[in-house]
């Protein structure tokens, strides 16, 4: 984690003063890889956020979306005091993202288990037409317990879609407990192996690494990539990390406010 | 009926970049003429429906107007959701074809008959929803659908399906197609219940009375004007499906009157809500259930009494 790390952090934290609800330890566990994308991996044009030629980005585990609201924010897709009407009745951004409210969101996400299948689709119109774009899809770990995670990457890899890169956010954490106890995923990455995917792992908090990998895309010609970013749900807020209760939390007390405040701040 | 549907699906494509075939491991040699014409838009996928739906999201979303074939069940109970959200919320040019509408697959059992397809299509926001009676009007709809917004679900009947005639009026998508006039009593279908009430009006007229049939290919969005030019000036309607009684054509037909304060003798005739479990052909289990021509006649008279 770096300056910027706890910037957003902290931005992130004076989001939830607001509202009191939010997905707080899934935005934090994908803020470095989101941000490294929006930095420097992915070509979009806030401007024109239907650009034909532009990368796609479509967060699946879309409970994350507080970290992709503060990229678009920073990148210009609208205007920095909508952050601050987080799940509010006048404003552009819901608790999952949303395409027909949002600028810059790719696809409705926040049911699991549909962004990738999305993906391959976008890819595949790319093949077809020989584009040059690439798609991305994020994922959460215990998304992968979802069937159709698994069709999707076979249907990735029948059809060599290269220019598509599954992320994966491997903190080991579902909502109620570590994935290893709810619906263990191991051996994770020799499983996307196995469905035909060219795998690589980092430290999903380190934006030098994330970038570097990025940059290496595809990892294999005419295979899809995967890359699986490892993380911890909750990062940069310790009482946060690795604690089911702050999975989904919603009526945030005065006091759990001033301790969120006071540990982003301590950094 | 659905050689009449694909061969138009292979139609547009010839014209249409945009026209993508998607299969899930459906009856080999399917649109072999597609697949050797057009090979980067022909995929015969694997048994995922719920994915394929996703991917076709992706597809529509990218420029392409994706048409996908398979089992009529398989796509509106197993790809429900990813209809629902990816297809709906997204409002996307996505066309799913049911084959195996009803009670066509009848001798297959429960898992493949579909009597609440159209119930549950009628729950997704924006989605246009299709039952032709015969291969002719199927013709006439197909190319038509490659401009409409938003999803289209088109149910497909048996095939070799017996050909309604009438009244020579062209099927335009989106309103509803008077077979027959007749001053009693209306009969109102969508699907292959057309032949049903085309016969149950010859019925009535030797009875006496003179019922006219509307057919409703489209069932949404349900255009109520056409139903209500037809409906003001007879005594009594029945509808009249292979369809559960729930949401379907004759609920969308009550909820349309009632919505307008319109009074008038109604029956419905369809399935009841309940699982099938006798097997046999379309046409036995129409007769089981009581959507024949006769029932409809009984249904009319007694409303006429």
């Amino acid at each position: 984690m770096d300056a910027k790390g706890n910037l957003q952090r902290k931005q992130i934290v004076e989001i939830l003063d607001r509202t009191r609800r939010g997905h707080i330890g899934s935005a934090l566990s994908v803020l470095e890889i989101v941000r490294v994308l929006y930095d420097s991996v992915l070509k979009v044009d806030p401007k024109n956020p239907e650009w034909d030629e532009r990368d796609r980005f479509i967060l699946s585990k879309g409970h994350g979306c507080l970290a992709l609201y503060v990229q678009l924010a920073e990148k210009g897709f609208f205007p920095k005091k909508e952050l601050f009407k987080f799940c509010a009745a006048d404003g552009i951004l819901g608790g999952h993202p949303e395409k027909a409210t949002t600028p810059g969101v790719e696809a409705s996400t926040g049911s699991l288990g549909h962004g990738l299948s999305i993906a391959t689709g976008i890819a595949l119109a790319g093949q077809i037409d020989k584009k040059e774009f690439r798609t991305f899809a994020l994922l959460g770990d215990g998304e992968c317990d979802e069937g159709s995670v698994w069709e999707a990457a076979l249907f990735a890899t029948k059809h060599k879609l290269d220019r598509l890169v599954a992320v994966v956010d491997r903190n080991q954490m579902q909502c109620y407990s570590a994935t290893r106890d709810v619906l263990d995923l191991e051996p994770f990455a020799e499983k996307w192996k196995t469905f035909g995917f060219e795998v690589r792992e980092c430290d999903g908090h380190d934006p030098a690494e994330l970038s570097r990998i990025f940059s290496e895309i595809p990892f294999r010609a005419g295979k899809p990539s995967c890359l699986i970013c490892r993380t911890v749900k909750g990062k940069g807020i310790p009482f946060l990390e690795n604690n089911p209760e702050w999975h989904h939390k919603a009526r945030i007390s005065d006091e759990e406010m001033q301790a969120l405040r006071s540990a982003v701040e301590a950094r | 009926m659905r050689k009449a549907c694909l061969e138009a699906v292979y139609a547009l494509a010839k014209k249409d970049p945009r026209v993508v075939f998607v299969g899930s491991d459906i009856g080999s040699g399917t649109l072999d003429a597609f697949k050797r014409d057009f090979p980067d838009r022909f995929f015969m996928e694997g048994v995922s429906e719920g994915h394929l739906v996703g991917m076709m999201a992706g597809l529509a979303m990218t420029g392409k107007v994706p048409y996908f074939n398979t089992i009529a069940t398989f796509i509106t109970r197993r790809a429900f959701e990813q209809i629902f959200l990816d297809l709906g919320l997204h409002q996307l040019k996505v066309r799913l074809i049911g084959s195996g509408g009803g009670t066509v697959y009848a001798p297959l059992g429960p898992t493949h008959v579909a009597l609440e397809d159209i119930a549950l299509m009628r729950t997704v926001p924006g989605m246009t929803i299709l039952a032709p009676c015969d291969a002719a009007e199927m013709k006439q709809l197909l190319p038509q659908t490659l401009e409409v917004e938003g999803p289209v679900y088109i149910r497909l009947a048996k095939g070799g399906d017996t050909p309604v005639g009438g009244l020579e009026n062209e099927s335009r998508l989106g309103t509803g197609r008077v077979l027959r006039r007749g001053e009693d009593v209306l009969l109102v279908s969508t699907g292959v219940a057309a032949q049903v009430c085309m016969s149950a009006a010859a019925l009535l007229e030797k009875q006496g009375k003179k019922a006219g049939v509307i057919h409703f290919h489209t069932v949404n969005p349900f255009n109520f004007n056409d139903l209500y030019k037809e409906v003001k000036n007879v005594r009594a309607l029945v509808t009249v499906e292979e369809h559960v009684l729930t949401g379907g054509l004759g609920s969308t037909v009550a909820e349309a009157l009632a919505d307008r304060q319109i009074q008038k003798k109604m029956k419905r005739v369809a399935f009841p809500d309940a699982f099938v479990h006798r097997y046999g052909s379309q046409d036995f289990l129409m007769k089981q259930h009581g959507v024949t021509p006769e029932t409809v006649a009984a249904a009319a008279m007694e409303l006429l009494k």
